[in-house]
């Protein structure tokens, strides 16, 4: 069980999609670094990641881990967004075998998972079939 | 830097051991390697383990295994890299017997996985990931190889019936290989109507839960001649690191890792691709050994699921891969499985591979990587 501590970390990016664009040469981290992975640049400006774009690359989960094993069968995917960032989530709404490469989606703000019937629920964004 | 020799190999039968405990698995199978090598010193020792504390409930496993391999107080270090950890270790023996900072260094590699149930190895093993945004999301190992795989479909037009073949030709020859978990052959048939674990991936695509441990005993090679043993010199030893987020790759289906390691690897034994009889690679899927032996340089990129259609890399073939049975036919218990690789390149070199032995093999590489390929350890063994 994740402590709440780490959950409420995340929310800049789980909720608010917050990453960072590189002052120097334009790179958009997510999650958000301290050093430019392109660059080595260490200062940044605050950017809100694009909501849509397409998948690249995409699965069918059907043997799932904990706490996701109620979900199974479910679609994950990678997705590039229209700023060039490249993300991995669920892409849900969808009929599995309608998923395809190059296929446009959205991000929406969904519930990820639950830790029981009296446990912490995460929350984060993922992908809808535009 | 001095020359370093491999005088000892050990290896037990690998499958679900529910009758032996992690240090037992783990004593049995040092004590081959020390009778192997004869001599009956250990200056020092390491030990490749992904995660015996999620695994077994048991970390500090150095100090363990040290105290009932009889041999407190020698220094023993656990290394950790995923399933890259064993691979790790026998680079950090090497490291330590070239410096000159130790003679006789064991190097062993273990995981003991069926202690926990199916879902909890899945957790464990899926640590190797990045928790925070992949993970979260609910991704697996499966999951993540599967969408390599798919980008590799999409963009080479790799086939369905290729990715089998890879487990066919595994399983082959682990058919000849007494200590693999799965010593059978199968049919790509059967590789097609088995089980969905994320698509396209199926359940005889992935490499199994496995218990096992495997060892190394390294000595100067210089010590190893005046011993009269057969000879087997590490020649070349790589290494790299890539984004363990496999959304993070420029190419979502190319292991930039592999490929680095590879090049450092040969380039400190100089030795090209070409000069090796043999290859032992981390199958832990069937896409990944078509992504392995492209960043190898066995074949061009895009080229590896139409090489092993071409039977390339068949047993008999020019570049044979995975003699042993590989991840898939062989077990995957993480941690041991980058030694258990350099156990069978060293038997081949000798000559005493029994019925899979590559013959006259007298060069060979092995090629170790943790979760996408975050991490990855290349060797190379030449036969004196
Ligand atoms: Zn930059």
């Amino acid at each position: 069980m994740q402590s709440p501590a780490r959950s409420w970390r995340e929310i800049p990016q789980r909720y608010r999609l917050e990453a960072a664009k590189c002052a120097r040469c334009g790179f958009i981290c997510f999650p958000p670094r301290l050093i430019c992975p392109e660059c080595g640049a260490r200062e940044f400006g605050p950017h809100k990641l694009a909501e849509s774009g397409k998948v690249l690359t995409y699965t069918v989960i059907r043997v799932a881990p904990q706490p996701f094993c109620d979900q199974s069968p479910y679609a994950v995917g990678i997705a590039e967004l229209d700023d060039g960032v490249r993300l991995t989530a669920q892409i849900v709404d969808c009929d599995p075998a309608a998923l395809k490469v190059g296929m446009r989606v959205r991000i929406e703000f969904r519930k990820v998972s639950e830790e029981g019937e009296a446990g912490v629920i995460y929350y984060g964004y993922k992908l809808v079939p535009e | 830097m001095r020359d370093v020799a491999v005088i000892g190999v050990g290896m037990t039968k690998w499958g679900e051991l529910w009758e032996k405990s992690l240090r037992t698995i783990f004593v049995e199978t040092a004590l081959l390697a020390v009778e192997d090598a004869g001599i009956d010193k250990i200056d020092s020792m390491y030990v490749g383990c992904m995660s015996s504390g999620l695994f077994a409930g048991q970390e500090h496993i150095g100090s363990l295994f040290a105290d009932y391999l009889g041999r407190k107080p020698v220094p023993a270090t656990r290394v950790e890299s995923a399933c890259c950890s064993g691979g790790l270790a026998l680079r950090q023996g090497f490291i330590e017997v070239a410096s000159g900072m130790s003679d006789v260094v064991l190097v062993g590699g273990i995981e003991k996985m069926t202690d926990v149930g199916g879902n909890e190895a899945t957790y464990a093993l899926g640590t190797a990931a990045d928790q925070e945004y992949e993970g979260f999301h609910g991704l697996t190992f499966p999951a993540l190889y599967a969408m390599m795989a798919v980008d590799h479909m999409h963009r080479h037009g790799t086939t369905r019936e290729q990715l089998a073949m890879v487990a066919v030709k595994n399983h082959e020859n682990g058919s000849r290989n007494p200590l693999a978990q799965f010593p059978f052959k199968v049919t790509v048939d059967m590789v097609l109507k088995s089980v969905l674990v994320a698509d396209p991936l199926r359940i005889l695509d992935c490499s199994p839960i496995t218990d096992g441990a495997a060892a190394v005993i390294l000595c100067p090679a210089d010590m190893a001649r005046k011993l009269k043993k057969p000879v087997v010199r590490i020649a070349g030893s790589g290494q790299a690191t890539d984004t363990i987020a496999l959304s993070s790759r420029k190419d979502l289906s190319w292991m930039e890792s592999t490929h680095l390691a590879a090049k450092a690897a040969l380039a400190q034994a100089k030795r090209k691709i070409g000069d090796m009889d043999l290859f032992e690679v981390h199958d832990c899927f069937t896409i990944a050994e078509i992504m392995i032996i492209e960043a190898l340089g066995l074949v061009k990129k895009g080229q590896g699921g139409k090489a092993v259609e071409d039977g390339l890399t068949a047993a008999g073939g020019k570049f044979p891969v995975n003699a042993s049975g590989g991840l898939k036919a062989k077990g995957h218990p993480v941690g041991a499985t980058g030694v258990a690789q350099a156990v069978e390149v060293v038997e081949q070199l000798r000559g005493h591979a029994g019925e899979r032995q590559v013959k006259g093999a007298k060069r060979g590489l092995t090629q170790n990587m943790g979760g996408t390929g975050g991490s990855a350890v290349v060797h190379v063994f030449e036969a004196e």
